[in-house]
């Protein structure tokens, strides 16, 4: 089906106590905690298996003069080096296209592979690596995004334009009655998952099986075939289980083809991993911004002009950029609006998507900005953006499909205790701690992509779907069981839910918040095509059909499903395509953070003290992974205020902090009491489930209610992220 | 990591043989060396595994102070009775390094030698005058947050990492070896952790042919002891500056003090004149100032660690303000 309007009221309405919805445990939890999940790294192999370790670049920019591999050739075990040198020619294209590897002598990135090692074993690969003796011509690179502002281009992007203007920005800032005009930085993040990237090659004549960790394996395998120059057919990605991606393995990545040409060469399976320390590198990270956000507003606090500029860095050869503007056109109304994003070419290792790519650091910006506002108006942040709520998309001039981030606003300040806040920094003390509070809106686009699935009954009353979805720990096949499981009627332990494998019809896979919109409508599709072959199979209306407790009923008939479909059981495909809904709706989640810090008065340590995200993303499909995918992001959205942050080296190009003692992200004490709740709502709009993806939303604006939690607490407004106590230091009060 | 031999000798004689021969390394918990192992900062040909070996008992001394094993773990030592009700200031250091699942694997002796976490060091593609003398201090104009403004040189900028040496400083710890032909020394723990001047490679006075079997603490001095870590997140992070302390105080006025710190210098770090300029002070801020002053005198910033200057007096200040306050 395609969404071309609203679907109505459909079959997952009318399910009485129904599994969608439900705190449903993870189906696949017990395999997880009983190591019976294979990650890509686990996968049994052939006892012939060869094992692959990459030599990175230890230059950031310029030219391999000579590399020697001879005494690498000679070490223990080693089997085979590949290098430019002979490697073989490969299909090009940006990273979303291809990842060719090993290209020539020239080195674009620091830590970019230059080379791989093949031997018997991990270990003996990993010690000749270091054997490979490399010397280089070092060019000057250009590094740091800050530098390179004035050189920044409108990137050529296929998606959204990269530019929006509505009415006059400029005269109507110049003549607003009162303007801030702020700049605020973030930092480069690293993904920082924990499965590091791994894959396994097996060629069979001409044919590739490729094991890897890997988000979007429909995409992962155009790829594959055209980095290899090979038909797609003969390519299969499998991914059963990943170990958390948040965009970090979207794309292919050199393990997969380092492995797959090893491998061919070979004629030997190869496994690879990445060590934490090369994903940092070898892989994508987030892009650093530099964002100028200017707000014009009447002396009510009317939004009448809105700009916001926002700078991030890539690679000469990549055109992705940080799409940091982007809510900023549909988050607050105001007849006057300019955003531009603009790409400076760096010589530093792929920027990409990382979760929330756009919004969760945007928002870092915007959502500061309104506070900043708000104070300036002496108005309650919660009323400002109160009084900027559009009733339709300022840009765009269509309705929303649902938009409640007044409710989720209201809801928290009731739920936190908003009212208690001290309008005034600084005003709270408790022993040596600063308290405050800050509040700050969540949005994210809503997007569905192309799916496939299909769904078969067996005589034995067992429904298999089948798709090449990915699950990467998020929870897709406990909410593709619910799915299945209320729409033919079944219990959840009758649903097998089999993806991971290009071998499967294609799907969406996982990221930019589409999974389990696009899977699971998909699925939803099978399942009503399947109801209507059993409904034939039983000689009844499909409409008048009720599934339920494995039985099909209508009409006063009651017909056991296992006796519908026959000895060879029944199967059905089910699709869905993104439609009109698309453009003549504006599709967005939204929601509301809630935070409060304490600073400490003496070292400028922020210690977060509660939390809470108040979120309407239409139905919620399972109450216990919605919430752990809403606390997951709030958590990343900790990180991003207050510790997260890739120290780039400006003389190497390097990151520096390039393992996880050094890269912080939140421990468990950083996270105490903090809480998630999902506003009842349903958008049929979006999709035939009525959800909106809610993988990314968590993220979106949460370390903004930090930042301005922190500024509540001690007055100091910092607008470079990430909030580490050095920046505080200056602006603590002198001690007592 | 280069291929290496495994050995795991019977006695710590055996073992300081074994470590005193070219390219052996002992190893304990591992926590710090394999990690350096895998990224061939450390290329020991001979592992000598003393893991084994029976020094892992903490003992009274005849003079009313302990002696902990060289193996006891860094959780066993935080959690015994009689750390926690003498040594407050201990177990509250240990308990606020690592993760718990490092504390049970990392060992006294292990700890006190653990190397600077100075990401330089650990990049063997980056110059680094600690791991191959000569090459340059790749710090100095890089990243140098988390860097030393103390007792650094010219040659390296790096701390030494330890929350537990910090503790363990203030309370005038001594740390005892064998070497191969059964000699026994006690080193005093400032004697122990050298500065780097023109040799940041040579970070101990431990010899070759040595094995630390134990650290003994004399008893506790008088006072309060506080431990208090300042870092850039709650928990699993080193200290950005840490303070030791065990002051005594008596009608308003300080009896004596001892302050020994972390996270400033290339080893824990402490002037005894500060300490010496305290006693007999009315417990307020100018004098807490003025022992910061003391403290920090001479104290050197390379830009990103400048901070840890203004950060250390006031941690300092908030120390001696709580101690003399309860
Ligand atoms: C991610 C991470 C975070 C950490 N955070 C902190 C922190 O916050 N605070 C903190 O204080 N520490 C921290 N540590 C360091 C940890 O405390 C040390 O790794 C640990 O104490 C080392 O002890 P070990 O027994 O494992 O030593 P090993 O790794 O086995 O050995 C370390 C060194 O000691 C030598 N050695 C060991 N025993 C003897 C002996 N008996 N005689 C002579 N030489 C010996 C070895 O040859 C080696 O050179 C952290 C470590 C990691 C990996
Ligand atoms: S500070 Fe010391 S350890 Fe760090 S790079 Fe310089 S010499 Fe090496």
């Amino acid at each position: 089906m395609q969404m071309n309007t609203p679907v109505g009221p459909n079959a997952l309405d009318t399910v009485k106590d129904g599994w969608v919805g439900k705190p449903l445990d993870r189906v696949d939890g017990r395999l997880k905690v009983t190591g019976g999940a294979t990650y890509s790294y686990e996968v049994l192999q052939a006892p012939n298996t060869a094992y692959g370790y990459v030599v990175q670049a230890s230059i950031g920019k310029g030219r391999i003069l000579s590399l020697n591999t001879r005494a690498a050739e000679r070490a223990p075990g080693v089997l085979y080096v590949l290098t430019h040198l002979n490697a073989p020619p490969q299909g090009e294209g940006n990273h979303h296209e291809a990842h060719p590897v090993l290209t020539g002598p020239q080195v674009a990135y620091f830590g970019q592979p230059i080379a791989f090692v093949v031997a018997e074993t991990f270990e003996q690969a990993r010690a000749a690596a270091y054997l490979v003796e490399v010397s280089y011509d070092r060019q000057p690179g250009n590094f740091v995004l800050a530098d390179n502002l004035n050189r920044a281009r409108r990137p050529q992007s296929t998606g959204a334009p990269a530019d929006s203007a509505v009415g006059d920005f400029d005269s109507a800032f110049a003549a607003a009655p009162v303007k801030l005009d702020v700049e605020y930085s973030t930092p480069q993040q690293a993904h920082a998952m924990m499965e590091p990237h791994a894959s396994l090659a097996v060629w069979d004549g001409e044919n590739l099986t490729l094991h890897t960790a890997n988000q979007m394996l429909s995409q992962g395998r155009l790829a594959v075939a055209r980095t290899l120059r090979i038909p797609v057919k003969n390519v299969r990605l499998v991914s059963p289980y990943i170990g958390g991606g948040f965009g970090a393995k979207l794309w292919v990545n050199a393990d997969a083809i380092l492995a797959a040409i090893a491998a061919r060469q070979l004629h030997r399976p190869v496994k690879t991993a990445l060590t934490r320390q090369q994903v940092f590198h070898v892989t994508t990270h987030r892009s650093d911004t530099v964002q100028r956000i200017r707000l014009g507003t009447d002396r009510e606090g009317h939004i009448l002009a809105i700009g916001h500029d926002s700078y991030s860095g890539n690679l000469p050869s990549e055109q992705s950029y940080e799409a940091a503007a982007m809510q900023t056109r549909t988050l607050y109304a105001g007849p006057n609006r300019l955003t531009r994003h603009r790409l400076a070419a760096l010589d530093i290792p792929i920027a990409s998507s990382m979760r929330a790519p756009g919004e969760a650091v945007g928002l870092l910006a915007l959502e500061c900005a309104m506070d900043e506002l708000a104070e300036k108006l002496e108005l309650d942040p919660i009323e400002l953006r109160v009084r900027n709520e559009p009733d339709e998309d300022p840009e765009r001039h269509v309705p929303y499909s649902s938009r409640h981030l007044v409710a989720c606003l209201r809801e928290g300040a009731t739920r936190f205790g908003w009212a208690s806040r001290h309008p005034r920094h600084g005003q709270v003390r408790d022993g040596r701690w600063l308290v405050g509070m800050g509040v700050a809106a969540a949005t994210r686009g809503n997007p569905l992509q192309p799916s496939q699935a299909t769904v078969r009954l067996g005589p034995d009353g067992i429904a298999t779907v089948r798709m090449a979805m990915t699950d990467i720990g998020t929870g897709t096949y406990t909410i593709l069981t619910q799915i299945a499981a209320d729409m033919l009627g079944l219990p959840p332990d009758r649903i097998r839910i089999e993806i991971g494998d290009t071998a499967f019809p294609e799907a969406a896979g996982s990221g930019g918040s589409f999974g389990a919109a696009s899977s699971g409508s998909a699925l939803f599709d099978a399942c009503n095509r399947l109801r209507g072959k059993l409904a034939a199979a039983a000689g009844v209306d499909a409409r008048a059909a009720r599934f339920a407790d494995g039985r099909l009923q209508a009409g006063g008939q009651s017909r056991a499903l296992t006796d519908l479909v026959g000895a060879g059981g029944l199967e059905a495909d089910g699709e869905i395509r993104p439609g009109d809904t698309e453009h003549t709706f504006s599709q967005q989640s939204y929601g509301a953070h809630f935070a409060e810090v304490g600073v400490d008065a003496d070292t400028g340590e922020v210690r977060l003290r509660r939390m809470l995200g108040v979120f309407a993303a239409g139905r919620v499909l399972n109450a216990k992974t919605a919430r752990s995918q809403a606390i997951g992001g709030m958590v990343f959205g900790i990180g991003a205020a207050l510790e997260e942050g890739l120290v780039l080296d400006r003389r190497s190009g390097a990151f520096v902090n390039h393992d996880l003692a050094e890269y912080l992200v939140p421990v468990h004490a950083d996270v105490p009491a903090i809480e998630a709740f999902f506003l009842p709502e349903l958008d049929d709009a979006a999709n035939p489930l009525k959800s909106k993806g809610i993988g990314e939303l968590g993220i979106c604006g949460a370390g903004a209610a930090l930042a301005n939690a922190i500024y509540n607490a001690c007055g100091a407004r910092i607008r470079d992220y990430p909030i580490t106590l050095d920046k505080l230091l200056p602006v603590l009060p002198t001690q007592s | 990591m280069k291929a290496f031999t495994y050995e795991r000798p019977g006695t710590v004689e055996q073992a300081a043989a074994a470590a005193s021969q070219p390219g052996a390394k002992i190893i304990a918990g591992g926590t710090n060396l394999l990690d350096l192992m895998k990224l061939q900062v450390e290329t020991p040909q001979r592992l000598i595994d003393v893991s084994r070996l029976p020094l892992d008992r903490i003992e009274e001394t005849p003079e009313g102070g302990l002696r902990i094993g060289a193996l006891v773990r860094n959780s066993d030592l935080a959690a015994e009775p009689r750390v926690r009700r003498r040594y407050g200031v201990l177990s509250r250091a240990l308990l606020a390094g690592a993760s718990a699942q490092l504390r049970n694997k990392a060992t006294t002796a292990g700890n006190l030698l653990q190397r600077t976490r100075c990401s330089y060091f650990y990049d063997i593609t980056q110059p680094c005058n600690k791991r191959q003398p000569g090459s340059g201090c790749a710090a100095l104009g890089g990243f140098n947050r988390i860097h030393a403004v103390l007792g650094a040189s010219s040659q390296c900028i790096a701390t030494h990492p330890s929350d537990m040496a910090v503790a363990m400083r203030a309370l005038d710890a001594r740390i005892e070896t064998v070497s191969a032909d059964g000699r026994a020394r006690a080193i005093p723990i400032e004697a122990f952790h050298r500065l780097p001047g023109a040799t940041p490679q040579v970070e101990t006075d431990l010899q070759p042919d040595e094995v630390i079997t134990s650290v003994t603490l004399p008893p506790p001095p008088p006072g309060v002891q506080i431990y208090r870590k300042v870092r850039d997140r709650a928990s699993y992070a080193f200290a950005l500056v840490s303070v030791a302390a065990v002051v005594a105080v008596s009608d308003g006025r300080v009896r004596s003090a001892r302050m020994a710190f972390g996270g400033l210098a290339p080893k824990p770090w402490r002037v005894v004149g500060a300490e010496e300029g305290l006693v007999d002070r009315t417990a307020v801020a100018d004098s807490f100032n003025a022992a910061a002053d003391a403290v920090l005198e001479g104290a050197r910033g390379h830009g990103g660690n400048d901070f840890k200057i203004p950060l250390a007096r006031r941690t300092l200040c908030a120390v001696l303000a709580e101690i003399t306050q309860a």
